[in-house]
Parts: C-alpha cells; sequence; structure tokens
C-alpha cells in the first residue's frame, strides 16, 4: 500500500544521506521524496511517498526515521484529511495549429504554457497525484517529448474535523 | 624527551587549537584513555596530546584500536574512545563501528580528515568517512567550524551513552584541528530530535504485572539491554519475588547468576534444550533488553507461538520489529524492572512449569563426550573456568570456540563477558582482551580465541609486550575454521572447502617473538601445569591448546528450524 509519510528535520548535511540510506538499508520502496526548507530557520520537511506492505513494515519505518538524531517529527499522514500538491512540466509536441487544442485541454486543469517554441509547447500543472496523472493521459495522444515531476509535498489541512480513523503507531495503543 | 613541550593550556578562556580544544573536551568528560593510531591528518591532535596526561594506546592497526575500545566499553560500561587518520586509518576501523552499532557499545571515535579546502577533490587519504559511516553508526558529525567543536563532542558523548548506546564519530578536518580560537566550552548540547524515553508507562506496567499474575509459564528472556542499564539486581529481586524463570540471550550472559535455580541457560542456536523449549512453551515471554536477533529466535514461525510476548526496550524500534508485541514497554531496563517490583501484583503460580523444566534441565543437560582421551575443546573452557574460580574476565572470538565458552564458563557476574554477537567479527577477542585488561588492570582477563581468528588481529601482541599487559591468551587451536568446517559437515556433505588449516606458524614462538611468556600442551594434564602456572603471575601469558579438531557445537538448531527442533540435545 501507498503511504504518505512527513519528516520535520534539523537542515544538516548528511542528513538526508542518512535518511535515503536507511530505507535503502531496511528496503523501503520510496516512490517519490520532496525536501525544503519551513517556516523555521534550519528546519526542513520532507515527504516521503513509500510503498510497503503491512501496517508492520510502515511503523518500522516510522520509528526508524523517529530514531535518526536530527529527525524532529515523523508522521504517516495518509489517513488523514491533508492537502497534496505536485508539479509537473511537460513538454508537448505541437504546432500553431493543435496549440488552441490543447489549451482547450489544460484549461479545466487550470494548468498554463509557460514556454512555446515551433515545435513544442510545456505545461505547468499542480495538484494532487490523481489529477497530474489525468493531464498526461489526455496529453499523450499528441506526443509528451519531455516530461519531470517533482513529487509530492504535503501536509495536515487546518481542520481534522470529517476525520475519523487516524492511524496511530504509537506504541502505547 | 618531552623537550620544547608547552605547558598544558589550563586557562579555558586562553587562545587554543582546535587540537588542544578537542583534548580538553576529553578532560572534562573524563576519559582516561584513548585508543589510536597516529597519520598525517590527525598530526595537529597527536601534537597536542603529547602534551596532554591522558594515557593512549597505541595499537598496531586501527582494527586492533576499536576493538579494544568496545571491550573497555563493554567491561567499564565507560565510552571507548578511539582516534584514527583520514582515509585508510579511518576506513580500518568500519568492521569494528559495525560491530559496535550491532552490540550497542558507547563508542566516540574521532578521525582526521583532509583539510577542508580540498574536501571533495580526491585529496591524498581522503575518504568520505561521513557517507561510509552514516548506516554504522548512532549518529557522526563533521565539524566545519572550530568554534562548535566543544559542543560537539558534548553532544557526541551524550548520545554514545544514553538511551540504546551505540557508536558516534566526529570527523575533523585537519585545518579546523590547526585553527586556533577562544573556545567556549559552555556551549550546551542542543538535541531536539533526541529525547530517549527513560521511564516507563505505569499502565503498561500494571498490563504487565496483571499479564504476570496470569501466567503459568512464564519465562524472562534476559539480554544485554539489562547489562548497559546496570539493572541485574532488580532483575534477580522480581524473579525471585515471583519465581520466573530467565533465558539469557548471547550477549546477556552474565546479567543473571549462572548457577542460580531459576536460570535455564542460554538460548537460541547453540542454547540449552530447558531454555529454548522454555521460550517454546511458555505462555508469557517478557524480553527485557533484547532484539529477537534471529540466532536467537530461529524460525519465526514457531516462536513462543502460544505467548503473550511483553518486551522491554529502551529502543522502540526494536519492539515489534521481529515479534509481534502485546505489551510494549519503551524504558530503561532498570527502571521497568523497579516499578515492576513495586507494582501489587500477584504472584503466579509456577511450580509445575518449573518442574517440568528441572526435569528438562536433568533429561538435557549440556553434553561432550566421554570415555576418550582427545584433549577436547570444552575441556579447555572448563580448566579456565577452574583456575579463574570462575571469576575472570572472558573475551572470546567468533567461532565454535565462543559458543563453548558460552556454554561453559557459567558466568555469575555482570560485565565479565566479551563476545561479538551481532555482527560475529573474526578478529574480535584478542584487541577486546586489551582494552578489557586496560580498564580493569588488576583483574585477570583471558582470551579464548581460535586459531583462525587470532590470526586476524595477533599483531597486538605487540601491545601486551610494550604495556606488559597480564592478558593470557588462550587459542583454542582445532587445526581449522571449526564453525565454517561444522557447518560443512552439517549442510555440504564433509566437503571442507578452504576450512582446514593443517599448516599454522608455531604459535609459541610467535609469541616469544613478542617477548611473550608461550606455551603448547595437547592434552588435559600438560594444560593443568601450564595454567596453574600461568594464573599464578601478573605477565602476559600466550597458551596454544592443540584440541580435537572434530568436535562439533551442541545442541543446534538447524537454519530454518524452530526452537524446539534442536539436534544433538543427547550424545
Ligand atoms: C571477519 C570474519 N570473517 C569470516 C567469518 C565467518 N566465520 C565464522 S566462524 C569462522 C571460523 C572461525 O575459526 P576459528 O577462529 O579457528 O574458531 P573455531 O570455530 O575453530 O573455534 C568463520 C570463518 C567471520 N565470522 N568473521
Ligand atoms: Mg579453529
Amino acid at each position: 500500500m501507498k503511504r504518505i509519510v512527513t519528516a520535520t528535520v534539523i537542515n544538516q548535511s548528511g542528513v538526508l544521506n542518512r535518511i535515503t540510506g536507511l530505507m535503502t538499508k531496511r528496503q523501503f520502496n520510496i516512490e517519490s521524496i520532496t525536501v525544503g526548507h519551513t517556516e523555521t530557520e534550519g528546519v526542513s520537511k520532507m515527504t516521503f511517498v513509500v510503498n510497503v506492505d503491512g501496517d508492520g513494515k510502515i511503523e518500522q519505518l516510522i520509528k526508524q526515521l523517529n530514531k535518526q538524531i536530527d529527525v524532529l517529527k515523523v508522521s504517516d499522514i495518509t489517513d488523514q484529511a491533508i492537502v497534496v500538491r505536485e508539479l509537473a512540466l511537460i513538454k508537448v509536441i505541437s504546432n500553431a495549429q493543435i496549440r488552441s487544442e490543447i489549451s482547450g485541454i489544460i484549461e479545466p486543469f487550470r494548468a498554463s504554457i509557460i514556454d512555446v517554441s515551433r515545435e513544442s509547447i510545456t505545461v505547468q500543472v499542480t495538484g494532487d497525484s490523481e489529477k497530474i496523472e489525468a493531464i498526461i493521459d489526455l496529453l499523450r495522444p499528441y506526443g509528451i517529448k519531455e516530461m519531470v515531476r517533482t513529487g509530492i509535498t504535503a501536509f495536515p489541512r487546518g481542520s481534522q474535523k470529517s476525520v475519523t480513523d487516524i492511524k496511530q503507531y504509537s506504541i502505547l495503543n | 624527551m618531552r623537550a620544547k613541550a608547552k605547558p598544558e593550556a589550563e586557562a579555558v578562556t586562553a587562545e587554543m587549537t582546535g587540537a588542544e580544544v578537542l583534548i580538553h573536551s576529553l578532560k572534562k568528560e573524563n576519559v582516561e584513555v584513548l585508543f589510536g593510531y597516529p597519520g598525517g591528518a590527525v598530526l595537529p591532535i597527536y601534537d597536542a596530546l603529547y602534551r596532554s596526561p591522558i594515557k593512549h594506546i597505541l595499537s598496531k592497526h586501527e582494527q586492533g584500536s576499536i576493538h579494544a575500545a568496545e571491550g573497555y566499553a563493554r567491561v567499564s560500561g565507560k565510552p571507548g574512545v578511539v582516534i584514527a587518520t583520514s582515509g585508510p586509518g579511518a576506513t580500518n576501523l568500519v568492521t569494528g563501528i559495525t560491530d559496535a552499532m550491532m552490540d550497542s557499545l558507547p563508542l566516540v571515535i574521532f578521525t582526521g580528515q583532509v583539510a577542508s579546502t580540498v574536501i571533495g577533490t580526491d585529496a591524498f587519504q581522503e575518504a568520505d568517512i561521513m557517507g561510509i559511516t552514516a548506516p554504522i553508526t548512532k549518529h557522526n558529525y563533521q565539524v566545519r567550524d572550530v568554534q562548535d567543536l566543544p559542543r560537539i563532542i558534548k553532544e557526541a558523548f551524550h548520545i554514545a551513552t544514553t538511551g540504546r548506546p551505540g557508536p558516534v564519530l566526529v570527523d575533523i578536518p585537519k585545518d579546523v584541528a590547526n585553527k586556533t580560537i577562544s573556545p567556549d566550552y559552555d556551549s550546551t548540547i542542543h538535541l531536539p530530535g533526541y529525547q530517549p524515553t527513560f521511564s516507563p508507562n505505569i499502565l503498561q506496567i500494571k498490563k504487565l504485572a496483571d499479564a504476570v499474575g496470569q501466567a503459568k509459564k512464564p519465562v524472562i528472556l534476559a539480554g544485554a539491554g539489562i547489562l548497559h542499564a546496570n539493572a541485574g539486581k532488580e532483575l534477580l529481586t522480581f524473579t525471585e519475588k515471583h519465581k520466573i524463570p530467565v533465558v539469557n540471550t548471547l550477549l546477556g550472559l552474565g546479567s543473571y547468576p549462572g548457577q542460580h535455580p531459576l536460570f535455564l541457560g542460554m538460548g537460541g542456536m547453540h542454547g540449552t534444550y530447558t531454555a529454548n523449549m522454555a521460550l517454546y512453551e511458555c505462555d508469557l515471554l517478557i524480553s527485557i533488553g533484547a532484539r529477537f536477533d534471529d540466532r536467537l529466535t530461529g524460525n519465526l514461525a514457531h516462536f513462543a507461538k502460544n505467548a503473550v510476548v511483553a518486551h522491554i526496550d529502551v529502543d522502540p524500534a526494536e519492539i515489534g520489529k521481529n515479534v509481534p508485541t502485546q505489551i510494549p514497554i519503551v524504558s530503561d531496563a532498570r527502571e521497568a524492572l523497579r516499578k515492576l517490583v513495586d507494582v501489587d501484583s500477584e504472584t503466579p503460580d509456577t511450580e509445575d512449569w518449573r518442574n517440568q523444566l528441572t526435569e528438562n534441565s536433568k533429561n538435557y543437560p549440556l553434553w561432550k563426550k566421554t570415555n576418550t582421551d582427545e584433549f577436547l575443546p570444552q575441556q579447555v573452557v572448563e580448566l579456565v573456568h577452574e583456575y579463574t574460580k570462575g571469576d575472570a574476565i572472558i573475551t572470546t572470538d567468533v567461532g565454535q570456540h565462543q559458543m563453548w565458552a558460552a556454554q561453559y564458563y557459567a558466568f555469575t557476574d555482570a560485565n565479565r563477558w566479551v563476545t561479538s554477537g551481532g555482527l560475529g567479527t573474526m578478529g574480535f577477542g584478542f584487541p577486546a582482551a586489551v582494552g578489557a585488561q586496560l580498564a580493569f588492570p588488576d583483574q585477570t582477563v583471558v582470551a579464548l580465541t581460535g586459531d583462525g581468528g587470532f590470526q586476524m588481529t595477533l599483531q597486538e601482541l605487540s601491545t601486551l609486550q610494550e604495556l606488559n599487559l597480564p592478558v593470557k591468551v588462550v587459542i583454542m587451536n582445532n587445526h581449522t575454521l571449526g564453525m565454517v568446517r561444522q557447518w560443512q559437515e552439517a549442510f555440504y556433505e564433509e566437503r571442507y572447502s578452504h576450512s582446514l588449516l593443517p599448516v599454522q606458524p608455531d604459535f609459541v614462538k610467535l609469541g616469544e617473538a613478542y617477548g611473550i611468556k608461550s606455551y603448547k600442551v595437547e592434552t588435559q594434564e600438560e594444560a593443568r601445569v601450564v595454567f596453574e602456572e600461568a594464573f599464578s603471575h601478573r605477565d602476559p601469558v600466550l597458551i596454544d591448546c592443540r584440541v580435537s579438531g572434530k568436535e562439533n557445537v551442541y545442541p543446534m538448531i538447524a537454519p530454518g528450524k524452530g526452537l524446539h527442533q534442536m539436534i544433538g540435545v543427547k550424545p
């Protein structure tokens, strides 16, 4: 199963290496990682998407991450109310004739064209992973020359009212 | 000799080099002995050491330094401190660092590094020791700014010795060691991401106490966590209060009196029948400071499958890692045991259970060949026990002799057993004895080693000679890589591929070359004569014990089998 895990870390050199290293050592399958600064200076947040089988495995991952000295907090936010965003840049083959056709396709996604050349345009889109998959599917028939995705970043919504079943990996269950 | 030595920098506010700050900080941490080896990148540190009263033990290989530091830490409970130069000096430490990580030994390791200006250029003797040691240290630091050094050293010692102990490495570029500053020793530790739990949750303690009250077949699995937490007395009180039998892990030996009626022996691959059957049949398993290593559990499908499992460990990540746990307790072992003793709880009726276990012990004791003239390896351990009155610090290497030492020495006290458990590092035993002897100069320290493993780190004989350390090196010489040979006999139809050692150095001459009294013994009688002499004085000794090469360690659980499927339980 796919889980979204965030880790708040002290921005030390080597911290990324330690974390990815432990994931490799313990055979966790990372689908994506994003890292960036937070509101606190010297503190970064990582968002991982990992593929694990079973609660035991994700519990191990969280505990192992927590054990790292530079890790301040780890949460599995998969089952919380969260905002999730990913950014994708998609370079699509297109000439002048079909450019407006593509504009029409991407409009409902609130994506934008950020670069135009004679034989291609570059579309920028942000959203959750499904939305990005959807726009990619629609653009594929035109020919995708190049594509990059950032991987998701996420955090809990301001209000968690709608959530009933938040997974806790407290050892005091 | 000490010409031109500057008076020691005492005034804390004075200008100092990074190297001097390091030495000063080590004094503040009450470090008495350093295990190290010099080289280019640590020349500034060694220069500062030249003027320092801290004892430095020059090994003959950095692996010797770090295993000695491990031995020192294991018996003293204090952190072992190691210094090595950049590049090859640092990479020579890797096996020892991994060993310390696996067996939770507190070490603080200082490595030199090439100057910051050339890091990343593949400079002479540059190695990415931060990258190399990230997965094998509890934490590591590279000092970028010399002003951070006092704080980093404080943090390194704090991290190494608290919570679940482990190795911490501090990498110091040469220019950082040379730089002059006015150090600030008052800078405090700041580790917001590191707050190990010390005291148990009292509700969980009550839950466990209730489970104890209801158990019919309880057993305690006591690991090295008992030793790290200095909880032997509390364990004894708790088990005697409720009459709960105790099994030790390999590393936990000595945490419970070996002759106690509630003691069942060591569990695991070469554990006693009684211990393993107790783990197999119990209805309540309380694991304290043990991590359910596969060599202990055997096939997990058969492990304690009818038991409620309670696990007390200071490292939450160990709980539930290998064995599903119904009563998790994150705590220091001593704190948890104290609370368990204090809390109101019923004492279970374990009489039938204990009778059953006693019956097992009677019917299936450890056994060795009888009616033979051969000099058996087990007899060497028994003789060492006899001539040291069971009171020596025993270090071992890895292999058959290690298992026989664990089975036959009958440890009664804590911190007198030094062995490489998690990593199973050949070459560990002899240098570890050097470190143990330095921690306790007046005690008898015996290095029980194999003829194979001894040859991996025997260069430390030179260290014995130099310091006249009274370590007694007992080589259990079976002319084979015995444990490998045993597996080839059992699982590879006796194809002894590269496990026989018919050609060997003359160990007696070898010892003598290092100025050490050395003996060869081929029978029990000869051994008695030599042991009598060897254990009567305070000089180093090497004894080459020529034992039978065909013995196997029994009983045994074959790989993939459960604890109840032991072989070789009877002659
Ligand atoms: C560094 C290292 N290399 C290889 C092994 C694999 N190994 C485990 S036991 C053993 C044989 C040890 O032989 P010896 O030291 O003579 O001890 P014995 O088993 O004969 O008592 C070997 C090769 C190891 N544990 N460590
Ligand atoms: Mg051997």
